[in-house]
């Protein structure tokens, strides 16, 4: 049945934290759309900055913040090449996805005015909500969504129904993290431009399974958290096409970000500085670079592969279970199977399994319009990543057996 | 019975358990005991913040005692709730506000203690005492 070529046990030994016990047993990591490991590599990364070449960057001329600046920059580069970016300057650090997306929404306040229409995906995650409702309220813009049918899938017919002249900006995530549906990002940007709208995805699900060719999709904003992608948390980019971040106005102001500073007037500093004000997160987008580098020499068509036969298998165990549903069945989908057990509420599954050393997540999964959808609490969520193994599906269908045994 | 007391039973009972799947399954047990809230009081000012499940609890006097009532959408839960009523309804409002928590963590639900624990037991105990908070005030 399992037909990788992947040595999953070489590759857990690379990830310290799957040595660890959880109430006695065995950890069973199975929250990775939350968060991934950190392989030692990255660790290693991270460690060796701090013992060597701790510096701020950009700014000093001694050897030290020379090389900090010489590595953070070659992580931008990596980065730009792993996504296929055109130039390293339409990589932006940020510190994740959120605060990408809060950039691109901050800055669209100055483009958008009263009537103007911004389309939303009906699957979103309240980060891809939250900010641009707070856009819609400062300029009149309106607010609609693009809805779903009930295997967790975007209605296109709907989509293009509702593209229109006034539609400014469509914004959807590449995967949903509730439901792991892999949503048609070509067809919706390729439309969206017909009527002249900006499109940003949200990338933060999808990119450690999906390498992802930006030039090729033709997007105009992308968002990644490097926390999802065996990186560390508080680091992430927005891409954005060169013409669009030009246009966007800064959206923090600070060091770094400017060219010459009086106190009559600032001038701004060139991309990707513009956006980029303060301190970064020097350590965090270098090990960042370490973890594209080490999830590149595994290789994501290898992983894609892998996962797609875990989930596969994870979902038919778990539907040998009487009464369980999942939610998010669509054709195309990703590593992350959300399911509920009829009479059962999803929290004290979690609690369950959780004593036997299983980690899955339980709740609304920060997308309550999805489970409102569904007229459901919540879910709980299993999530797959490539050092992840077949035993442990097995350990979970067990787990969630045993839970359901007490529970009902 | 005093709060000590019903608590120290509490703790005499969930020490004949060896394993924590027996304490969950008789915490079940005792969720399927929990005097339930009156329908009419199940709103959203009677819902706990800070819960992952829903957790409604009703509070009234009777005489110079405060009596709970609640419910929830999850079992465990449930059984949680259960067990802070047993050991705080039908009490003076002032032996509720000065009672300790402390048996929590001798039946072995330490872990459910932690205030950043998904579950809300701290703001269930920290919710009965402000309703004994509010209610000694009234009998005053």
């Amino acid at each position: 049945m399992i037909e990788t070529t992947l040595d999953i046990q070489a590759i857990r030994k690379d990830f310290p934290i799957l040595q660890r016990e959880v109430n006695g047993k065995p950890l069973v990591y199975l929250d990775n759309a939350a968060t991934s490991q950190t392989p030692q590599q990255v660790i290693d990364a991270i460690v060796d900055y701090y013992h060597r070449y701790n510096a701020n960057i950009h700014r000093g001329v001694h050897t030290l913040s020379q090389e900090a600046t010489d590595a953070y920059e070659a992580a931008r580069q990596k980065i730009q090449k792993h996504f296929n970016i055109a130039h390293s300057h339409e990589v932006i650090m940020t510190s994740g996805t959120t605060d990408s997306i809060n950039l691109v929404a901050n800055g669209f306040s100055s483009f958008l005015k009263k009537n103007d229409e911004i389309l939303v995906s009906a699957m979103e995650h309240h980060s891809n909500i939250v900010p641009w409702q707070m856009l819609c309220e400062r300029t009149g813009a309106v607010l609609k969504v693009i809805p779903m049918n009930l295997e967790g899938e975007l209605i296109m017919e709907e989509y293009h129904k509702l593209l229109s002249e006034k539609t400014k900006l469509v914004f959807f995530n590449h995967v949903s993290n509730a439901l792991g549906t892999i949503n048609p990002v070509k067809e919706i940007v390729d439309a969206a431009h017909t009527v002249g709208a900006a499109v940003l995805v949200d990338g933060a699900q999808a990119a450690a399974h999906i390498k992802t060719d930006l030039q090729a999709l033709d997007v105009d904003f992308y968002t990644v958290s490097a926390h999802k992608m065996c990186g560390p948390t508080g680091v992430g980019i927005l891409y954005g096409k060169e013409e669009w971040l030009k246009k966007l106005p800064p959206y923090q102001g600070g060091g770094e970000m400017i060219a010459e500073v009086t106190f009559e007037k600032t001038t701004y500093a060139g991309l990707p500085h513009k956006f980029e004000a303060g301190t970064p997160n020097i350590c965090g987008g270098i090990a960042f670079g370490a973890a594209l580098d080490y999830m590149n020499s595994i290789g994501f068509e290898v992983i894609a592969q892998y996962e797609d036969e875990l989930v596969q298998y994870a979902t038919e165990q778990l539907l040998t279970i009487e009464g369980l549903k999942i939610y998010g069945t669509a054709a195309n989908k990703t590593s992350v199977i959300s399911f509920n057990i009829d009479g059962i509420h999803p929290y004290d599954i979690g609690t369950i399994v959780d004593k036997l050393g299983i980690a899955v997540r339980t709740g609304h999964h920060c997308a309550q319009p999805i489970m409102d959808f569904y007229k459901i609490p919540g879910t709980v969520r299993a999530s797959f990543s490539f050092y992840n193994t077949m035993e442990e599906v097995d350990k979970l269908v067990e787990g969630v057996n045993r839970a359901k045994n007490m529970l009902l | 019975m005093t709060i000590k007391e019903i608590q120290e039973e509490i703790i005499d009972e969930f020490s004949m358990f060896d394993d924590w799947m027996q304490r969950y399954e008789y915490m079940i047990e005792l969720g399927k005991s929990l005097p339930l809230i009156a329908e009419q009081y199940k709103t959203d000012d009677n819902l706990i913040k800070g819960c992952q499940s829903k957790v409604w609890v009703h509070a009234e006097l009777d005489a110079d005692k405060l009596v709970f009532t609640a419910d929830s959408d999850a079992i465990i839960t449930k059984g949680i709730i259960a067990i802070l009523i047993r050991a705080f309804s039908n009490q003076r409002p002032q032996d509720i506000i000065d009672a300790d928590t402390q048996f929590i963590d001798e039946i072995g639900l330490k872990e459910h203690l932690s205030p950043t624990r998904a579950n809300g037991l701290v703001s269930m105990i920290k919710q009965l005492k402000l309703y004994a908070v509010a209610y000694q005030t009234q009998l005053k």
